[in-house]
């Protein structure tokens, strides 16, 4: 009883048995098991747990954790800041972090809800019952109608069609648009109705849920007359959640994985965990950082003792000190001393740098959806950012490892040669040319003879017989399907009869497929589809049926496809396709060694060879196969091996036919995007499953070989001590000659052996070569390469581009991982940090994009440490003047507010639209990209730099003041006196204008959102400070700074001290830029010198105009500028013909064509 | 599935593409040489005037601490003789002009010290000097308790015979101070002492808040202009504060050459923790007392602005890179 209850462990067994319509077993020990609801939960957080978890996740960070910790401090001890000048600020970034991800995660709940309350219609008790998609159970019969998503991971039973066959898209799961056929098992089939689902006996045992959308393996057991009859699933008979019916008007499926368990909800990505090279210099400074608050801390305990030593500082009569100090024990004391040091130095750690970084990555990203340039118009497809965290990384890659099929090739696959039985043949104008016959045939085809040709040459020219089996195979051995337009898919698929609809059009999960098919269609030789059981094509016009017998489906290890075929006469075939690799080693007939001949030809000239061949079956033979494969087929261990067992055992003595080429076109301007890749310092490597000739064909007509390098081949090596002697020679070879550029071919093979004993002596032979080229690569060898580059002594940072399912580890594995919007799918997209159209628009996307947001992020980290020195170090260098009695230098409010109000947005809005140099400057000169590549701007020399700044600024300010404050006169015409208060707030008036000045300094793109918040804030501070000060705060216990701002301004000596004190922090700063930019400019200076040369530089548009004269002085233009004067028709052209980097202009690259109309 | 109605074109906004207009300055020497000067003559100009102008002020020191090297009011440094009264006599050889501001300063006095003002956790912001017997001081505070008490007396020696000097003692501490931030509790019968019932003197007062200065009834309790100058802590250890004015009678336009003598009520001790008094008499400016630093920063860097421009002229012309052509 217990046990049926189930209390029983849930479901450890390796399958899970689920009862069509919940129907359990009369009699027996039936255990139900327990599934989970059909409830998608993408949500994080609920209500109740919103608070505790967020918090918590939060404090794992290990910033938050520390400014927790100095607020718990300040709240134990005698501190000498209020709890409240680190609790609000830490408050604040707490909430603006827990707003957005509680935003986000409502955004998810109600995406959820809409889901999980989606009507459905479920068979209960012989009728159609309507309720919830979260309400569907395991065993619960769910009818789905045209158009709609399934629910859950459903069996189909039946649907409208006597066939049990049904069409789906997967558009949103994988991405593949083609049209799939489902079926159900025929005893099922034929329960089309409500009450007679009602009456099935079945059940069903399957595999545990897993993630894998392409597999599926469990059997249908349906009990007919007292007799089960046991029936295999497989992929096929499944219907994932998320797909769509298509083509069908219903059908009925039994739920086997609902909710969470579905394989849709499975396939959930978690977030990529990268993070960028700027994130760890981050952290490294806040570890320096953290050590220079210790020290100070440190500094500041001990010399308080020792100046404490001397009773006449520790106690003078006018500051006794009170009974619990006199009484506490020393060592106390000391560590309270020490942590309310502590406290009063925290500061130094910028407690928004992570809060401001993160808005920054995260609106800054936008930018790259919005491009115009990085939308492909043909594709309706726009950029697309997956993760925010690695925008800056673009701007860093030094390698990148690019898939060569659909990613630098369109992945449209036009059919161009092909050999039968050792002629070669080519296509021209829809018809088969056996080669050297070519001159005559392009003579006489006229426009009119070519309207015509098909039938014409259809009637005229009978094909041999050789010609036909070989049209015939490629027509038949393939998974295509067929779609109407203006299908209303109400039982009419197939509407013409003939066969020759102008709306046929063919959708195959493979563009060599489809592209094969097209071809024989051209040819004579069409395929009109699949009709119950037969395939049928029309040759010339005769319909000939072959009864379907088997498909033995494609997979990477066999790199071949067949079917099995009952031909019109009776004969049983096999037809096979696939690799030339994975078919001849099995020919044993044919002219085998002229078609490998051609093969390799075709794959010189860069087409993409498959190799069909064909086999015929005696009837004891064919019996052998249909047992071994049944047998395999409804297996339930073992099933993948065992398969691939019997597919081996048919895919044999072959009868070699042919092969066919296939042309890949290359994307439009990947050499222009290589070669500006290759001048902005990036390496290129092309890793690919193609044959050797193919790829190094591609690679030359891509650029990433060029026809003066010297290619190096490390192929075809069989043993480790061969390869290790090759590579050798090779290093040998680079060494003596340098001069030349050399190429590097590597085929997967080798690769392995040679990364088995000699990664180190390979990696120095891959680096010293300008383009390296990785052919026949698994998937997994390709994320080895990776990985292999990444941990190398130099940690380069790698970006893999790709489109395919293949690329999915190698994306992964790489610093930045890009997907390409092709037509294998959706899966790289989805498991990339940014996906783009093309592969063009690489180029704008690293040397632009990438470009301003490393030099934005760069400049913002190395700003908030730099300001928080400047804010902190008065403070420290205060208490050698207050006998280090932690007094603070500063207002609480002003301690409080300084990060999260005064000095805030400036930095924000310069870090979102800084441009160094103009978009389409960057562009055309790929080799500015070269001058921040190694993370330089954030070197520990530039740190240092800007962190010595901030000393230094912050000692003119405290001693600026000092000078100011101590010759103990009066400041003011009515002799009165300042106190403490009126000299911290002098020093941080200071300090707020020299800190917002010098990000001014920096700026170079002035929008008038950076004039706004430039000046904004430092009108802010002053108003804010007016009235801070001028109103008697009835909550604050001490009105210290009551009027102490308005006095302070009230002195004339004050204002000039504030103007020399900025003035002087900000001089050293300009020299030192203006002598640098002049002595030693980098390219990207040069670059803005001739765009600044113009006066205003071109704004709005790529295409300016020359300017005739240039006879304004330096101080003239100065002064247009600073008024602001811009003159649209001024503009002038940005850069000359006369520009010194580079005689060819490459801005070409993405000039959209509403720009280039303009011009 | 994509809709096919709806087009993903991003919008072709200045905004979007990030083609805002916007100023782009070079940091080039066109600017910067020309600016430099520019900026550095001006600071050089004001720099002069700020010099001179701090020049023109007199200021005119004595240290009347009794040790060391001032000679002066050596008698009362013993703590025993109080109270004790020493004189200061100086000559004035010219006019000095008015109005002169009469200061007292003290070195190695901290009054930035943490816990010596309000700075103390709200609970204990008084200690120790909250309470004195359990009775409430008012007020309270180890600053209040402090409150310098040396007083000055300045006297004209015309013809041998003393004749005051009439010190003002208004105005001199922030007038924010006197009429805004500081209250005295509400009198009772119309008796300021009567307001303060209940509380005590602070422990170093010689007499109780509400009797701070008989002269003047208006100046007691806590609107006490002395008290209120006390009030507002320095920021440095050696600092000024103003005592008086003299902007009366006679001597509003300044103190005419002559003999004056200061008499001192020497009451305030500062020998143990070293510390030095001294006072002061000084006229002031726009721009407050003599105060070199103004002018000095800004004729350093005036100079320094000046200097540079023409080293970057030098460079300019010496390593001009060929990509220049202006």
């Amino acid at each position: 009883m217990r046990e049926q209850l189930g209390f029983d462990p849930p479901h450890q067994s390796d399958t899970r048995t689920v009862y069509i319509a919940n129907h359990f077993p009369q009699h027996g020990h039936y255990v139900p098991q327990r599934f989970a609801d059909n409830r998608i939960i993408s949500s994080k957080y609920t209500v109740w747990n919103f608070v505790p978890k967020n918090l918590f996740e939060q404090f794992r960070r290990i910033a938050n954790f520390y400014f927790l910790i100095i607020f718990l401090v300040q709240l134990m001890i005698d501190t000498p800041t209020s709890p409240v000048t680190s609790g609000l600020p830490l408050f604040f970034v707490i909430t603006v972090t827990a707003i957005k991800q509680g935003y986000e995660d409502w955004l998810r709940h109600k995406a959820d809800n809409e889901v999980n309350g989606a009507p459905v219609f479920v068979v209960r008790s012989g009728s159609l019952v309507q309720t919830r998609s979260k309400s569907i159970r395991v065993g619960d019969i769910v009818r789905v109608a045209k158009d709609e998503t399934f629910p859950a991971d459903l069996v189909l039973l039946s649907s409208d069609r006597i066939s049990g066959t049904c069409h789906i898209t997967t558009a949103s799961l994988d991405g593949e648009t083609n049209l799939k056929t489902h079926c159900a098992v025929p005893e099922t089939a034929v329960c089309q109705t409500a009450s007679k689902l009602e009456g099935l006996q079945a059940m069903v045992e399957c595999q545990q849920p897993e993630a894998d959308l392409y597999r599926f393996v469990g059997r249908l057991t349906v009990k007919q007359n007292e007799e089960e009859i046991v029936r295999p699933l497989g992929p096929e008979n499944l219907l994932l959640r998320g797909a769509r019916l298509k083509n069908t008007r219903e059908i009925f499926g039994v739920a086997v994985y609902t909710g969470m368990e579905t394989k849709m909800a499975l396939n959930y990505k978690s977030k990529s965990q990268k993070r960028s090279a700027v994130e760890k210099s981050m952290n490294t400074f806040l570890i320096i950082y953290l050590g220079i608050l210790l020290l100070e801390a440190t500094l500041s305990t001990i010399l308080k003792y020792a100046w404490q030593a001397n009773s006449q500082w520790d106690e003078p009569f006018y500051n006794r000190k009170t009974e619990q100090e006199k009484n506490s024990s020393q060592i106390l004391k000391f560590i309270s001393d020490f942590l309310a040091f502590l406290v009063l130095y925290n500061f130094i750690i910028p407690i928004s740098l992570y809060v401001t970084v993160e808005m920054q990555k995260f609106l800054g990203s936008f930018f790259i959806g919005w491009d115009l340039d990085l939308y492909h118009e043909e594709s309706n497809e726009k950029a697309q950012v997956n993760t925010s965290d690695l925008n800056e990384e673009l701007g860093q890659v030094e390698y990148v490892l690019t898939d060569k099929t659909g990613t630098l090739t369109e992945n449209e696959m036009q059919f161009r040669e092909c050999s039968i039985n050792g002629i070669k043949y080519q296509e021209i104008n829809g018809r088969l040319v056996p080669e050297g016959m070519t001159d005559d045939l392009l003579g006489e085809s006229s426009p009119h003879l070519q309207l015509h040709s098909q039938q014409v040459f259809g009637t005229l020219l009978r094909l041999s017989s050789e010609e036909e089996l070989f049209l015939k195979a490629v027509s038949l051995c393939h998974t295509v399907q067929i779609s109407y337009d203006q299908t209303d898919g109400l039982g009419k698929s197939f509407p013409q009869a003939n066969g020759s609809s102008p709306h046929m059009e063919y959708y195959a999960s493979s563009p060599d497929e489809k592209a094969l098919v097209e071809a024989t269609k051209r040819m004579g030789v069409t395929f009109t589809g699949i009709k119950g059981e037969n395939m049928e094509i029309k040759t010339f016009g005769r319909l000939e049926k072959y009864k379907l017998l088997h498909v033995l489906e494609f997979d990477a290890n066999r790199r071949r496809m067949s079917v099995l075929l009952q031909a019109p006469s009776g004969v049983k075939l096999l037809f096979t396709k696939g690799a030339e690799s994975s078919i001849l080693p099995y020919a044993i007939s044919g002219s085998i060694e002229k078609t490998k001949l051609h093969v390799d030809e075709f794959a010189m000239k860069g087409l993409r060879t498959l190799v069909v061949a064909c086999r015929r079956f005696s009837s004891e033979e064919y019996e052998e196969v249909d047992r071994r494969l049944h047998e395999a087929r409804t297996a339930l261990q073992h099933r993948d091996e065992r398969l691939a067992e019997a597919f081996d055992f048919i895919e044999r003595d072959l009868e070699l036919l042919g092969a066919t080429g296939v042309e890949d076109k290359l994307q439009e301007k990947v050499q222009e995007t290589i070669e500006a890749l290759c001048l902005a310092g990036i390496k290129v490597w092309v890793l690919t499953g193609d044959k050797q000739e193919t790829a190094v064909s591609v690679s030359l007509s891509c650029g990433h070989f060029h026809r003066t390098m010297n290619i190096l081949e490390l192929v075809q090596q069989k043993s480790d001590s061969e390869c290790t002697d090759q590579l050798r020679k090779l290093a040998r070879r680079i060494r003596e000659d340098h001069v030349i550029q050399h190429g590097l071919v590597v085929d997967g093979v080798s690769l392995s052996l040679a990364l088995r004993g000699q990664e180190k002596l390979f990696m120095e032979v891959c680096k010293s070569c300008t383009a390296v080229l990785c052919c026949r690569m698994a998937p997994l060898q390709k994320a080895k390469v990776v990985r292999l580059l990444k941990t190398s002594p130099e940690k380069p940072i790698t970006l893999a581009v790709g489109d395919g399912a293949n690329d999915v580890s190698m994306i992964q594995e790489a610093h930045v991982g890009i997907g390409i919007m092709g037509k294998e799918g959706r899966q790289a997209v989805g498991n990339s940090d940014y996906a783009i159209a093309r592969f063009k628009f690489l180029a704008k996307l690293l040397l632009v994009h990438g470009h301003c947001y490393y030099i934005r992020i760069a400049t913002l980290v190395q700003y908030f440490f730099y300001k928080n020195v400047c804010f902190i170090t008065p403070q420290f260098l205060y208490q050698f003047f207050c006998l280090f009695s932690q007094q603070t230098l500063y207002d609480s409010v002003y301690l409080t507010l300084y990060n999260i109000c005064f000095t805030s947005l400036p930095i924000l809005v310069y870090s979102l639209f800084e441009q160094l140099v103009q978009p389409h400057v960057l562009q055309s000169k790929p080799a500015l990209y070269r001058d921040i590549s190694k993370n330089s701007l954030l070197s520990m020399k530039t740190f240092l730099c800007w962190t010595l700044m901030g000393f230094g600024h912050a000692f003119f300010f405290f001693f600026g003041c000092y000078l100011l404050m101590h010759e103990d006169t009066s400041l003011m015409g009515n002799g009165q006196m300042f106190g403490n208060w009126t000299f911290g707030t002098l020093v941080f008036t200071v300090m707020v204008i020299t800190v917002t000045l010098k990000l001014a300094l920096e700026t170079h793109f002035w929008t008038w959102m950076n004039h706004f918040v430039t000046w904004g804030s430092i009108a802010f501070y002053f108003i804010f400070s007016f009235f801070y000060g001028g109103i008697l705060w009835p909550f604050l216990h001490t009105q210290d700074m009551y009027c102490v701002f308005v006095e302070l301004l009230s002195s004339g000596s004050v204002w000039f001290a504030i103007i020399v004190i900025v003035i002087s922090c900000l001089v050293p700063d300009i020299i030192k830029k203006v002598f640098y930019r002049h002595l030693w400019p980098t390219s990207t200076q040069m670059s803005q010198l001739i765009e600044g040369d113009s006066g205003v530089s071109c704004v709005d548009s790529m295409c300016c105009f020359s300017e005739g004269e240039r006879q304004h002085s330096w101080v003239g233009q100065a002064m247009e500028r600073t008024l602001g004067r811009w003159d649209p028709t001024r503009i002038s052209r940005s850069w000359r013909t006369s520009d010194p980097f580079y005689p060819s202009d490459r801005s070409i690259l993405t000039l959209s064509s509403m720009e280039a109309s303009h011009c | 599935m994509k809709n096919q109605g709806t087009t993903n074109r991003p919008d072709n906004t200045a905004f979007d593409q990030q083609r805002l207009p916007a100023w782009q300055p070079v940091l080039s020497a066109g600017i910067v040489i020309p600016g430099f000067l520019l900026v550095g003559l001006a600071f050089i100009g004001i720099g002069v005037a700020l010099f001179v102008t701090s020049r023109s002020i007199q200021v005119l020191e004595n240290d009347y601490t009794g040790t060391g090297s001032s000679v002066h009011c050596s008698e009362c440094v013993n703590p025993k003789t109080t109270p004790c009264t020493c004189q200061l006599n100086f000559s004035l050889s010219a006019l000095f002009q008015g109005p002169v501001f009469l200061y007292y300063g003290l070195s190695n006095y901290f009054q930035n010290v943490r816990g010596y003002g309000s700075l103390r956790r709200p609970s204990s912001s008084c200690a120790p000097y909250q309470y004195d017997q359990n009775t409430t001081i008012a007020p309270c505070g180890s600053v209040a308790n402090s409150m310098f008490n040396d007083t000055f007396t300045l006297y004209q020696l015309v013809n041998a015979t003393r004749k005051t000097v009439p010190l003002d003692g208004k105005g001199i501490a922030w007038w924010t101070d006197y009429n805004i931030k500081f209250r005295n509790p509400p009198e009772v019968d119309g008796s300021l002492a009567a307001a303060f019932n209940g509380t005590v003197k602070p422990v170093n007062w010689p007499k109780p808040v509400y009797d701070l200065d008989p002269t003047n009834p208006a100046n007691n309790g806590f609107l006490n202009q002395d008290f209120l100058v006390w009030m507002r802590t320095a920021a440095l250890p050696d600092f000024w504060k103003l005592y008086r004015r003299i902007t009366e009678g006679e001597y509003a336009s300044g103190l005419p050459a002559g003999n004056y003598t200061l008499e001192i009520q020497y009451n305030y001790p500062v020998a143990n923790f070293a510390g030095r008094k001294s006072v002061i008499f000084s006229n002031t400016s726009w721009m407050g007392g003599k105060n070199q630093f103004l002018g000095i920063a800004y004729l350093v860097t005036g100079s320094l602005c000046v200097v540079m421009s023409a080293v970057m002229l030098i460079v300019y012309a010496k390593f001009n890179s060929p990509d220049e052509d202006f």
